[in-house]
């Protein structure tokens, strides 16, 4: 079957790069339809996106592949094109579907912001690098998407550049990132120089990690592959650089949600799961995912417990559940983590847009100034509620599915690894549910006249959140143990139904709802008149270093910034003093002299007489000496 | 000491005190003085080499008096000049005279 949208699909990452276009350059006439310009493009794309999945679905049409030569040096040709694939396919609905409600979302968020278009074209640029990064067909094509994600980032983190903290959180996306990004472009740097024809094409690492084993020795394999990890490492917020995801709160809620349902933390898994043969090719290397995905997951969820900020513990959980993600890729399985991912994207975008009603409403983000919300904003706290129960693991919710998918996983991998997932999906349970019952019930606590002036957010705000939280209680469905159609069309293999995974099912759905229970003795039943946060508990230092997020901030404060920052004066200093003094020396002696010649043609007699007889003088000294040599 | 050396000192000296006064001195005037002194000395050395050097005649003597002739054309002419510059600058100063470095 001839693919007909497939080979459109080069145009879904130019509806927004179009409307990012036009709205940069006429964005001053554009106050109020820049906006619709910005989401008709981004429901052309996901339009084009729907058109495309529904077709391979159906037909179970071949990968679709074009492009054309870029740039041939000697004999070496790079090609550019994009290459849709059942994997690919789904991210493009997953980061267009996004991207439209958060696009739509935004037109009531940002309302009344003046930089409402400079906004939009923001978002359009980071839904074009997105949508790129997915359609690239070689690592070099995925390097430029990655980074003009990592830009949009930036920028949007930074957008109310007039707040310090979102400057300084948007230098710190940026430059923490930055370490990543060293890995993965050495190790593309690495793969261009032992791939056979110096080809860079996912077709043909497949072709040579999958079947032609051999051709490039194990510990090179080995070292790239980390290096591929290390870029993912970054981008997705994974443990020890997963720093600058909570801080990336200081960005416009919808920005949140975006960065953190579908496109610039989901680039590290999708890299992941690209190029997932030549993880499969060392073992090294998947260990370490796997573990690093499990620790991340188990230190991030240990981390949301104690953050007063409603962003900051979903930031958190995030960083938790992209661990999980990890931990499904390094256990072999990246059809669960690709799952996983796309679940998560549908109840991460709702509970991030859910946050941002409750902070439109009350224009704080702090939890402890919340609380009995629930009554006032109806529609918000019932969708939030299935985004809390899909990502605390309840059945027979969308996270529940996808949960299980990654535990089964690790299950089969390594008993310490299942262990850490479990004890995680406890925790997820346990913080969402305090951050639910904090939020929404109870009484306020805040400002009492301005709890009671919250209402419900206009119908352009709630109708994406009822969207995904249908997508979030239904979306799991696409794979259960009982028929995993999801992984068979991703992967092209017919997978086994695995109904010996039950045990494992009852243990996550068991922790799942053990930590919704905990939450419930401990925030809403015996609620503490003080709402809960900053009681005396036993252990204050564990409770102190969860609150402060294991002090890593302060770490990585002493062990790189402050040595950084000394070597920085110290180059400075270098610069200063013999650079720069260099040239203030050269400059001085140039303006000496233009003041002695200056002073020399004073148009005074007697001095030129002067000058003439000291001349006259050394004349003579000189033709007098030459007597004596 | 030989005569001619004694003399020659003797015109150095002149010499110098003139070149000093000519490099030193504000008034215009003196500057003239000096640089009649320098001529002087010159003129006492041609008058020394013509009595005590080495092939003595008259040539040098007679040379010197033509140069007193021309020192005191000169010194008329440098008056005349110093005059007119007065009238157009009133002042004799000669630090004032800097249209050349302007």
């Amino acid at each position: 079957m001839r693919a007909v949208f497939s080979q459109y699909a080069w145009l879904a990452p130019l509806f927004p790069l179009a409307a990012f276009v036009v709205l940069t350059t006429l964005s001053r006439n554009l106050k109020r339809t820049g906006a619709f310009i910005a989401i008709v493009a981004s429901l052309a794309s996901l339009a084009l996106s729907l058109l495309i999945a529904f077709e391979r679905i159906g037909t179970g049409a071949e990968d679709y592949s074009g492009g054309f030569a870029w740039l041939t040096i000697g004999s070496v040709t790079l090609s550019a094109g994009f290459e849709v694939t059942n994997l690919t396919a789904l991210m493009l609905v997953i980061v267009s579907l996004v991207a439209f409600l958060v696009n739509l979302y935004s037109l009531g968020y940002m309302r009344d912001d003046e930089r409402k278009s400079v906004f939009y074209a923001y978002l359009s640029l980071f839904a074009c690098s997105m949508l790129g990064l997915v359609l690239a067909d070689n690592l070099l094509l995925l390097y430029i998407g990655w980074e003009l994600v990592g830009v949009c980032s930036f920028l949007l983190i930074g957008f109310w550049f007039h707040k310090p903290e979102a400057r300084a959180a948007a230098k710190k996306a940026f430059i923490v990132t930055r370490v990543g990004d060293l890995g993965l472009l050495i190790a593309i740097l690495l793969l261009f120089r032992y791939m056979p024809g110096h080809a860079l094409d996912f077709v043909s690492l497949h072709n040579v990690f999958d079947s032609q084993a051999g051709v490039i020795s194990t510990s090179i394999t080995t070292a790239i592959a980390l290096l591929l990890f290390l870029g993912a490492v970054g981008k997705s917020g994974q443990f020890p650089l997963h720093v600058w995801l909570p801080d990336a709160m200081e960005g416009p809620t919808p920005v949140s949600a975006l960065i953190h349902a579908a496109t610039m933390v989901a680039a590290g898994v999708f890299l992941v799961a690209r190029t997932y043969d030549i993880f499969e090719a060392s073992a090294v290397a998947l260990d370490t995912v796997a573990y690093i995905g499990a620790f991340t997951a188990l230190l991030a969820a240990t981390a949301a417990l104690k953050q007063n900020d409603i962003k900051r513990v979903l930031a958190y959980s995030t960083v938790s559940q992209l661990g999980y993600m990890m931990l499904a890729l390094g256990s072999g399985s990246w059809t669960a983590a690709v799952f996983h991912l796309f679940t998560h994207a549908f109840f991460k975008a709702l509970l991030f847009l859910g946050a941002g009603n409750v902070i439109h409403a009350l224009h704080t983000q702090d939890l402890r100034q919340m609380g009995g919300l629930g009554r006032r904003m109806k529609t918000t706290a019932w969708t939030f509620g299935a985004g809390v129960l899909a990502l605390s693991g309840v059945p027979p919710l969308a996270g529940f599915w996808s949960k299980d998918a990654v535990l089964a996983a690790a299950f089969e991998r390594h008993p310490l690894l299942f262990a850490a997932g479990i004890v995680t999906a406890c925790f997820t349970a346990l913080y969402m549910a305090r951050l639910f019952i904090l939020a929404f019930w109870g009484r306020p606590r805040g400002d009492a006249a301005l709890a009671a002036r919250a209402k419900e957010a206009p119908a352009v705000m709630t109708a994406p959140l009822l969207v995904l939280a249908a997508l979030s209680v239904a979306a799991g469905f696409v794979q259960t143990p009982f028929g995993s159609w999801l992984g068979a069309w991703l992967s092209g293999e017919a997978i086994p139904e695995q109904a010996e995974n039950v045990p494992v099912m009852a243990a996550s759905a068991a922790a799942g709802l053990l930590g919704l229970y905990l939450g419930w003795l401990l925030y809403g039943k015996g609620a503490p008149k003080g709402g809960g946060a900053g009681q005396t508990r036993p252990w204050p230092w564990l409770v102190r270093l969860v609150e402060r997020e294991y002090y890593l901030n302060e770490a990585y404060g002493y062990l790189f910034v402050k040595p950084l920052q000394g070597l920085g004066r110290a180059l400075r200093l270098f610069d200063d003093a013999v650079v720069g003094g260099a040239g203030r020396l050269a400059a001085g002696a140039v303006q000496a002299l233009g003041r002695l010649n200056s002073r020399l043609l004073s148009g005074q007699l007697q001095t030129y007489g002067l000058a003439a007889v000291i001349a006259a003088v050394v004349l003579m000294l000189a033709i007098a000496g030459r007597g004596f040599w | 000491m030989s005569m001619l050396a004694s003399y020659l000192t003797l015109a150095a000296v002149l010499f110098c005190i003139g070149l000093y006064g000519v490099l030193t001195k504000r008034n215009a005037v003196v500057v003239l003085l000096c640089i009649e002194l320098m001529l002087g000395a010159v003129n006492l050395n041609l008058i020394a080499f013509a009595k005590y050097g080495v092939v003595p005649s008259l040539t040098g003597q007679i040379f010197s008096l033509f140069a007193i002739t021309v020192a005191a054309a000169e010194a008329a002419v440098g008056i005349a000049v110093l005059i007119v510059l007065y009238r157009s600058r009133a002042t004799v100063n000669v630090d004032d005279y800097d249209r050349l470095g302007r």
